[in-house]
């Protein structure tokens, strides 16, 4: 049968300006971002700049990349989203592989093991009382450590192991190789995809990830973009408070703000931006693995 | 009386466990790999757990966790004639439920017309836009939100005084914090949501559309009679997930956007037990009320998966 042409209705037109709609209401915040960044701090303070800026002014560009705090806390976060990605993927795929074996035996004990760290926890004091005791407060440790275990992404990771064919494995065994051969020459070849997806999620996780930084760091040679961007909204809140108090306007500082928030907020967002195109459907695929039951 | 069954079924466990201490030792090397994420684990996760014991002690530091002196349950009495901690909680509840009611239903509505439109490309497109702020942390989020609600620079503040009205402070406005919250939540997460809903629309039998259009269904009835109750199994499993995580009221979010003005309707059970434990200083007493919040969590949250388990016979782990 001849597929049938439907003729374009009312509702297809409402649909499409209804998701156009979304999709610039989802965009503005950002590209109003993008405009502030470039607006010098005078026109950033004013209303009405929000679509398209008087001139494109790099002034608040400069000022960050010359600001040495910021250009450390961008190495800073460079460095745990590195370290601390090869840790969480590294450690995922040394537990799930074990975890996927069904005739391991005691393996419902170790999976249960890894299980009852998602359900329960101590919370956020007793965490903070334990790196405190462990003296990695103001150290990048603690910024690594604590979450390169995911028990989430292990059990993703191993129900994708216990799909690959038993007999790759065996033959393998036979020609006299041990487990850990297996793992790197077998295992880790044909399971990218999945890889791919956990180390995706592991860099976007530690690149966003401030609460951490925020409450184990205080020395500024190791802040991470993050906790930076923070910084400087609770500047902007004391200054508007004490400005609201006082009744008159906005003080310098907070001009200078504005602008220089808005770059440092764009070139935290960059580099996830820029590969966010190429890489987004290996996140979707990976949230489609997660539901997979194992 | 043992029958011979018996005999064999407690005679089994030996023999299996011959057969166990054979194939551990065959399999060693597969117990070291796992050792390595065990300890981590055990350090970060486990002992933080032990930890817990100073909710039910007067916990001084200089003494630590064990010889600090038990204090007969004093945190657990002093939580509900705490006033500060009671607000926390109604303001969770209300919250999440509001959340619950507004924006859990928004993904579904999504992919359902979503998948009306008829260009892949502009489809693929509204998806990807969508989903971008998922990406993004509440403090870069937080950046935004507090641009575009500005008095000085927001567009909406733009808005209303451009039709002659007064700009609003809307971050510090506690009949407007509430609803930012919600929105704001939608925005970050209404696309990711709608991925799951999606995927389980393409996997729809199409021959269920054909016969409702045999039927002379039109387009809101296929929606409505086939694409909706499609979907329902998946929705009833997030919606109970949901009610399960009934307590997290969205930490990052409000840690990122209140500010002291607006603590009597945003400060939610995590925000205060943050800002009494680790501003404050009051270990114990912050231990007690993240106690308090986690023991019901995990209740709901297993309830939760009993049903679902139950209802649709495969569990979420």
């Amino acid at each position: 049968m001849a597929v049938k042409k439907r003729k374009i209705s009312l509702f297809d037109i409402l649909n499409v300006t209804g998701f156009t709609l979304f999709s610039l209401i989802v965009l503005y915040p950002f590209w109003q971002t993008v405009v502030l960044s470039f607006s010098d701090a005078e026109a950033a303070s004013s209303l009405g700049v929000n679509l398209w800026p008087d001139r494109w002014i790099p002034d608040a560009y400069a000022f960050v990349f010359s600001y040495q705090n910021i250009m450390i806390a961008y190495l800073n976060t460079i460095i745990r989203t590195v370290v601390g990605t090869v840790l969480i993927v590294s450690f995922t795929v040394l537990a799930a592989y074990p975890l996927s074996k069904k005739d391991l035996p005691y393996r419902n004990f170790f999976t249960i093991f890894f299980l009852i760290a998602m359900f329960f926890s101590g919370g956020m004091i007793p965490d903070y009382l334990l790196i405190k005791n462990l003296g990695l407060i103001d150290s990048r440790f603690a910024l690594i450590l604590p979450s390169a275990v995911n028990v989430f992404f292990i059990i993703i990771m191993r129900n994708y192991f216990m799909t690959i064919d038993k007999g790759l494995e065996e033959s393998a065994i036979v020609d006299g190789a041990n487990y850990f051969q297996i793992l790197i020459k077998i295992i880790i070849p044909i399971s990218k995809p999945v890889i791919a997806t956990v180390a995706l999620w592991a860099a976007v996780y530690h690149w966003n990830e401030w609460f951490h930084a925020l409450i184990y760091i205080q020395d500024d040679a190791l802040d991470v973009l993050q906790t930076v961007v923070r910084d400087m909204l609770v500047a902007m809140d004391l200054t508007q408070a004490g400005s609201q108090m006082g009744g008159g306007g906005m003080s310098n500082a907070d001009l200078m703000l504005s602008n220089v928030r808005a770059a440092t907020v764009i070139i935290s967002i960059g580099p996830i931006v820029l590969i966010y195109p190429f890489v987004q459907k290996y996140f979707v695929k990976g949230i489609m693995i997660g539901s997979l039951k194992g | 009386m043992q029958t011979a069954i018996e005999r064999a079924v407690e005679a089994k466990p030996k023999r299996k466990e011959n057969i166990n201490w054979v194939r551990m030792k065959k399999m060693k090397m597969l117990y070291f790999m796992m050792a390595i994420p065990m300890v981590m684990l055990f350090i970060f996760h486990y002992i933080p757990m032990y930890g817990v014991l100073i909710a039910f002690k007067n916990f001084s530091p200089g003494l630590g966790i064990w010889d600090s002196p038990w204090n007969n349950f004093e945190h657990f009495k002093r939580l509900f004639s705490d006033f500060l901690f009671i607000r926390a909680l109604q303001n969770t509840i209300v919250i999440s439920l509001l959340k619950l009611l507004i924006v859990f239903p928004a993904p579904i509505i999504f992919a359902i017309l979503l998948n009306e439109i008829k260009s892949e490309k502009f489809k693929k497109v509204s998806q990807s836009i969508s989903y971008l702020p998922h990406f993004m942390s509440w403090v870069i989020l937080s950046a935004m939100v507090i641009e575009v609600f500005s008095p000085q620079r927001g567009i909406i503040n733009y808005i209303i005084t451009f039709f002659g009205g007064d700009a609003i402070n809307f971050m510090s406005d506690k009949a407007s914090f509430i609803p930012i919250l919600i929105l704001t939540d939608m925005w970050k997460e209404l696309g990711w949501g709608a991925i799951i809903y999606l995927a389980t629309i393409t996997s729809i039998d199409p021959q269920l559309y054909e016969a409702a259009e045999i039927d002379g269904a039109g387009r809101f009835r296929k929606m409505i009679h086939v694409t909706l109750p499609s979907i329902m199994p998946m929705v009833i499993i997030m919606f109970i997930l949901r009610l399960g995580a009934v307590l997290n009221a969205g930490f990052d979010q409000i840690l990122n956007l209140y500010n002291p003005l607006v603590y009597e309707v945003a400060d939610i059970i995590d925000t205060y037990v943050y800002r009494s434990g680790l501003e404050q200083f009051q270990f114990d007493y912050a231990t007690a009320v993240g106690l308090f919040k986690n023991v019901v969590g995990i209740a709901l949250i297993l309830t939760a998966n009993a049903i679902i388990r139950r209802k649709s016979e495969h569990g979420i782990w």
